[in-house]
């Protein structure tokens, strides 16, 4: 009868690490079979994923296995863009590196430019841009979700994303906006089914039905760019009806903050404050003005005190000014949302019955910052999530910021049921640095590139009014733009503006494809020169593992492992992996060596900073301090007993957060499951901002040096600082032409405003919206190469709501004609209904170079997927007031990729997609012509 | 012609939530990674860095949009879809050879590789089209429900279930017997309404999918949101009785 083994013994050890198709950074168990990689699965003590992996991760064998990995070191042979490569030593290629970057360390170090992409070692990559002098470093933040970040850390101290989660396991009503494939993948996955399963609603708020949106018990088909609208709408019904948290106003926020409303004094729009500079409230009993955190203040939330010459009022009353305007009631927002006023008002009332009726309560007796004792925690269990949907547009820095008002009126955040930080977070601004830029030639750069600007003084400008970075973050123009701007980073440099620079330093950022917009641009200015012959950009130095689009472009491949060949660390000092009730990082380690002849990029940095000498990677003598990254990752310290890694510090492992460098530190790791974790403790676990407990014990781990309580910023005061400048207060004042710009986009109270490109193009010719989506088995995945996602998703047609596709004729087998301002493209098409009318949208990051990623230049993603890029421009259409305009957010610089318009015109049956950029060769090579993984183990 | 048993002692089966699944397709590439390592031949990929990629997996996820003929929103269903264990088989009982089959203990439909000649009768018998002869060795794959996982004494127990349940980030896979009225997943299914899939073509599948939730939709919530009226002081007038309360 049937011959095969019941009991397979399917492995010979397992190997513990992190998985690498996306931020999301779950545990896996590698099972290595003959020294090879066998089978990954998810790691079930993992606290990230619990055992779960998704479809990229347990496809991570084809991402080890690619042709598509770079073998060698190569040097470009042909002309930039070809692919024309030859192989080199890795000394012969860090000399040449050295030789470029040691003489401008020397005279002008600014012309180094260092840009990683999805980067997870940005402490490391940022201190070595640093240690070398040039102000020009930034990973893709600003390319990708800066506005989230921005708003959140400004607002309350944190975000979505990493910085926190909805409380899972209390939360009975859930508001997911713009959240496709996101930051975290798996948690969120996993939360959703735990939702459903006792019974508490979803609310998908979206333009396009996939994914969570198609699981959610409701969908709002909102229009893209009016979210924040929506959610200001939401906010005017809560507080007309009076079902917003007063209480929690009171104990937690800058609420009743004092604001200077004399339009004659210095300090306009600033808070009142006493001679020791604290901020100032006014007892509505001793009607006193007095510091904000009086003992036993009754703090009046209306009407306006004269203190001295001037007069102020609270912040409260700023907000009900705003928000009871009849301009957010429902009926006046419906027809602009796409949302039904009846829906609103609906959302509104289950927000209020679910936060005010349905009060979460757990028996832990916790003391506050103000040193009273709560014998309960007692939460509202309304949460929400938010990523990119909400973020990548011009207005999407005030929208994360209406939707952090949301959460903070109902007294859900960091309550059971609502909205929890993972440590490190919660962190205030005041908690994070101010960005520096202070360049001497030889010399390190005077602190950290990015930071988060209190004010004007704090910005990347000279008293020409040039900027001092090559991307012009921290400008009038985008002050507060604390993640760079990437995408601004090639155009600058090849139009020599604010200065030319001689290297560009990549790191996985596929900046000559899908991480930029405008991407057939982009690829001229990497080749566009000089009159002399040269490039306008000298040198482009790029390190990836695979042969991405980028490789084609660089002169100089230094070529990285595998996530299953390296060391990592996901580290407390950058973007860890915590949970709320969890301060945890993790490691990678290399499960195999490589079989070619390639190296952690991480560990070649050291080497040629070694080369380059620079400060803190080498000692007196001249020698390494570090031998490569694994070193580092050990004995590195950023302050006294606080390095890369949190977990088994100290001589004998046995400290948590702080402790001396432990030189069995990885060995700890790996036989922890490549993981450390410090539970918090459960009177810690809720109200960190403002929890006594949780703040002492933040400080014994070593994620702040004291206690730092903090109050939520409803209005924030650095955004009045810029407000008031462009009004013409103070000494630093900014150009005229952006004055106007300011004063409306740094309102210093959540606002809503329409998204740029709304403004500048005719919106009859371009009537509709165009939004691109992850794929959940291809998000963050560099995934092309992968011979079984991309069977999933090996092209991509444009998606066309039902109305559309009927009024203009369009038949199965169409394509389209996609038209923006700015360019046209030519792509597969397909109706769908569960769909915002007014909105076309696609899969991202699908379409392909042909003969990039070792596929066949014929392949279906070069063929017949495309990309969205080609139609945005990183500038705006003009004004007409002779300058070009950054296609940003003017508060943090976010790449404002979902503010496209266009059309679509029937274009009937094609056989590829235009623009058809010509082929790139591939340096290794293409794969085979059949697979059949585990042949060998056959028995 | 092949026979299939009178009765099987178990019935290991999937139940599939389609009120939780998100379609991202994890059990896909989780079931090619176990299953190409595993019970007999690999699941092998023709062209897989080519022009036109095509391979052997033996679970799919589908996705279907429905528009609602009441005028509520449109949406979508992501439906995972692999060999149901069918009580009444037809792909085992048209098998030439005997290959196909049905097991006596636990009702999982195997195929023997070592019989199967690849004719593709029963690829063709299966109304799911849950089964796919695999290009490269010729023989007919298909779900084994990980037979060489459940009963695994090299695996902890924990893991001795399909890899397909296991990797699930939603948790809208469960793996058990269904012929024990008290096991989880019948109770699973009695308590959700699980059905069947295309019962009219009689072939009894054990894998059983729950459908959508429904929501009792309420409006008693409405008056909670009426504005504070102005005989009382309107919005100023609430804010300062409610101020004097904490």
């Amino acid at each position: 009868m049937n011959h095969f083994d019941p009991n397979p013994k399917i492995s010979d050890e397992v190997r513990k690490s992190t998985c690498y198709m996306c931020a999301c950074r779950c545990g896996i168990d590698v099972h290595m079979k003959d020294g090879k990689v066998r089978h990954i699965e998810g790691n079930r003590d993992h606290p990230v994923n619990r055992g779960v992996l998704c479809a990229k991760g347990s496809s991570g064998i084809m991402q080890h296995l690619s042709p598509a990995r770079l073998r060698a070191p190569m040097k470009r042979t042909g002309p930039r863009g070809s692919g024309e490569f030859k192989e080199i030593s890795w000394d012969e290629a860090l000399t040449l590196a050295t030789e470029w970057l040691a003489p401008i360390r020397e005279k002008h170090p600014e012309k180094l430019a260092f840009f990683t992409g999805r980067d997870q070692s940005q402490s490391f990559t940022g201190w070595w841009t640093q240690q070398y002098g040039t102000p020009n470093y930034a990973a893709h933040g600003g390319f990708c979700s800066v506005n989230m970040a921005a708003a959140g850390i400004y607002t309350m101290g944190g975000s979505f994303w990493e910085f926190g989660t909805p409380d899972w396991e209390h939360t009975k009503l859930l508001m997911i906006f713009g959240v496709a494939e996101d930051h975290d993948s798996n948690p969120i996955k996993m939360g959703l089914g735990q939702l459903k399963g006792r019974g508490a609603k979803v609310i998908g708020v979206n333009p396009v039905r996939t994914g969570y949106n198609a699981i959610a018990d409701e969908w709002v088909s909102i229009t893209p760019g009016t979210d924040g609208l929506y959610i200001l709408s939401l906010v005017h019904v809560l507080m007309a009806s009076g079902k917003i948290d007063l209480d929690y106003l009171l104990r937690y926020t800058n609420a009743a903050h004092l604001v200077d409303r004399d339009p004659k004094s210095p300090n306009y729009g600033l808070f009142m404050r006493d001679e020791e500079g604290r901020e100032l409230i006014f007892d509505r009993e001793t009607h006193r003005a007095v510091p904000w955190d009086t003992p036993d203040a009754k703090p009046s939330l209306h009407g306006a005190v004269n203190i001295g010459p001037t007069h102020a009022v609270p912040v409260f009353q700023l907000m009900a000014g705003e928000y009871l305007d009849a301009k957010y009631a429902p009926e006046a927002v419906a027809e602009t949302c796409g949302v039904s006023a009846e829906s609103i008002r609906k959302t509104a009332a289950e927000l209020a019955q679910v936060a005010f009726e349905q009060t979460v309560t757990l028996d832990r007796p916790w003391t506050d910052f103000r040193g009273i004792k709560h014998d309960k925690m007692v939460g509202r269990p309304v949460s929400f999530h938010a990523m990119r949907g909400i973020s990548a547009h011009s207005n999407g820095f005030q929208t994360c910021r209406s939707l952090h008002l949301l959460q903070i009126i109902l007294g859900s955040v960091e309550t059971p049921g609502g909205f929890r930080f993972k440590p490190p977070y919660p962190r205030p601004v005041e908690g994070h640095p101010k960005p520096h830029f202070k360049v001497t030639p030889g010399l390190p750069l005077d602190g950290p590139h990015l930071g988060y600007p209190r004010g004007p003084e704090d910005l990347g400008v000279n008293e020409d009014g040039t900027a001092k970075r090559i991307d012009k973050a921290f400008t009038w123009e985008n002050p507060m733009s604390a993640h760079g701007m990437m995408h601004m980073v090639i155009a600058n440099a090849v139009a020599g503006d604010p200065y030319e620079i001689d290297t560009l330093f990549l790191y996985m950022a596929n900046m000559a494809w899908n991480s930029s917009m405008n991407t057939a641009q982009v690829m001229d200015m990497l080749t566009a020169k000089r009159d002399d012959g040269e490039y306008k950009i000298p040198h482009i130095i790029y390190s990836d593992a695979y042969s991405s689009e980028t490789v084609a472009f660089a002169d100089l491949i230094l070529p990285d492992t595998t996530y299953l060949e390296r060391h990592d660390c996901i580290s407390i000092l950058d973007r860890p992996i915590g949970e709320p009730d969890l301060m945890a990082d993790a490691i990678r380690w290399p499960v195999v060596e490589p079989d070619r002849n390639v190296r952690g990029f991480q560990s070649v940095l050291i080497d040629l900073g070694v080369r380059l000498g620079l400060p803190g990677m080498v000692d007196a003598e001249g020698d390494a301090v570090y031998k490569d990254y694994a070193d580092y990752i050990v004995n590195h310290q950023r302050r006294a007993g606080v390095g890369p890694l949190a977990g088994f510090r100290g001589l004998d492992g046995d400290s948590d957060g702080r402790g001396e460098p432990n030189p069995d530190q990885i060995d700890a790791y790996i036989k922890n499951g490549g993981f450390w974790g410090a539970h918090v403790p459960e009177e810690a676990s809720y109200f960190k901002p403002w929890n006594e407990g949780y703040q002492n014990w933040a400080v014994e781990r070593g994620l702040c040096d004291k206690p730092a309580p903090y109050l939520f910023q409803l209005y924030v005061e650095p955004m009045a600082k810029f407000q008031n400048a462009a009004e013409g207060r103070g000494d630093h004042q900014p150009p005229d032409n952006v004055r106007e710009q300011l004063k409306q986009a740094m309102s210093p109270i959540p606002i809503w405003y329409p998204p740029f490109e709304d403004d500048l193009v005719d919106n009859g010719d371009y009537p509709l919206h165009a939004v691109t989506q992850r794929p959940a088995a291809m998000y963050h995945s560099w995934g092309t190469q992968n011979a079984w996602l991309r069977q999933i998703h090996g092209e991509n047609p444009l998606y066309i709501p039902g109305e559309i596709w009927d009024s203009q004729g369009f038949e199965d087998g169409d394509w389209a004609h996609v038209i923006s301002a700015h360019g046209k493209i030519t792509v597969p098409a397909a109706r769908m209904d569960a769909l915002n009318p007014n909105t076309v949208w696609t899969w991202n990051a699908i379409g392909k170079r042909g003969g990039a990623w070792a596929l066949d230049p014929d392949a279906p993603e070069a063929k017949r997927g495309f990309l969205l890029n080609h139609l945005i421009s990183e500038l705006l259409p003009p004004k007409g007031d002779g300058l070009r305009w950054s296609n940003s957010d003017p508060v943090t610089g976010q790449a404002a990729w979902y503010d496209l318009r266009v059309r679509v015109e029937r274009a009937g049956p094609q056989k590829r997609t235009a623009p058809d950029i010509s082929d790139q060769k591939s340096p290794v090579g293409y794969g085979p012509d059949v697979l059949r993984q585990g042949e060998e183990w056959l028995k | 012609m092949t026979s299939l048993p009178q009765s099987t002692e178990k019935s290991l089966g999937l139940v599939i939530d389609l009120d939780t699944c998100v379609g991202c397709h994890a059990c896909v590439t989780a079931c090619k990674e176990w299953n190409t390592n595993g019970y007999g031949a690999p699941l092998s990929d023709q062209d897989p860095y080519g022009a036109d990629p095509v391979g052997t997996f033996l679970n799919r996820v589908h996705s279907y949009e429905y528009v609602p003929e009441d005028g509520s929103a449109p949406g979508v269903v992501h439906f995972p879809k692999s060999c149901l264990h069918c009580a009444d088989a037809p792909c085992v009982t048209v098998c030439p050879t005997g290959a196909s089959l049905k097991r006596e203990e636990d009702g999982i439909v195997l195929v023997n590789e070592d019989d199967c000649i690849g004719c593709g009768l029963c690829a063709w018998a299966c109304p799911y089209g849950a089964r796919e002869l695999d290009a490269s060795a010729g023989v007919m794959k298909k779900c084994t429900l990980c037979v060489d996982r459940i009963y695994n004494v090299n695996l902890p127990e924990e893991d001795r279930q399909p890899a397909c349940v296991r990797t699930c980030p939603a948790g809208a896979r469960h793996f058990g017997d269904l012929s024990d009225p008290e096991s989880d997943v019948s109770k699973l299914v009695t308590a959700r309404g699980g059905f069947d899939l295309m019962p009219e073509q009689e072939t009894r599948p054990v894998n059983k999918y729950l459908p959508p939730r429904t929501r009792e939709e309420t409006d008693i919530l409405a008056p909670l949101l009426d504005p504070v009226p102005e005989a009382q002081g309107g919005f100023l007038g609430w804010l300062d009785r409610t101020l004097s309360k904490i």
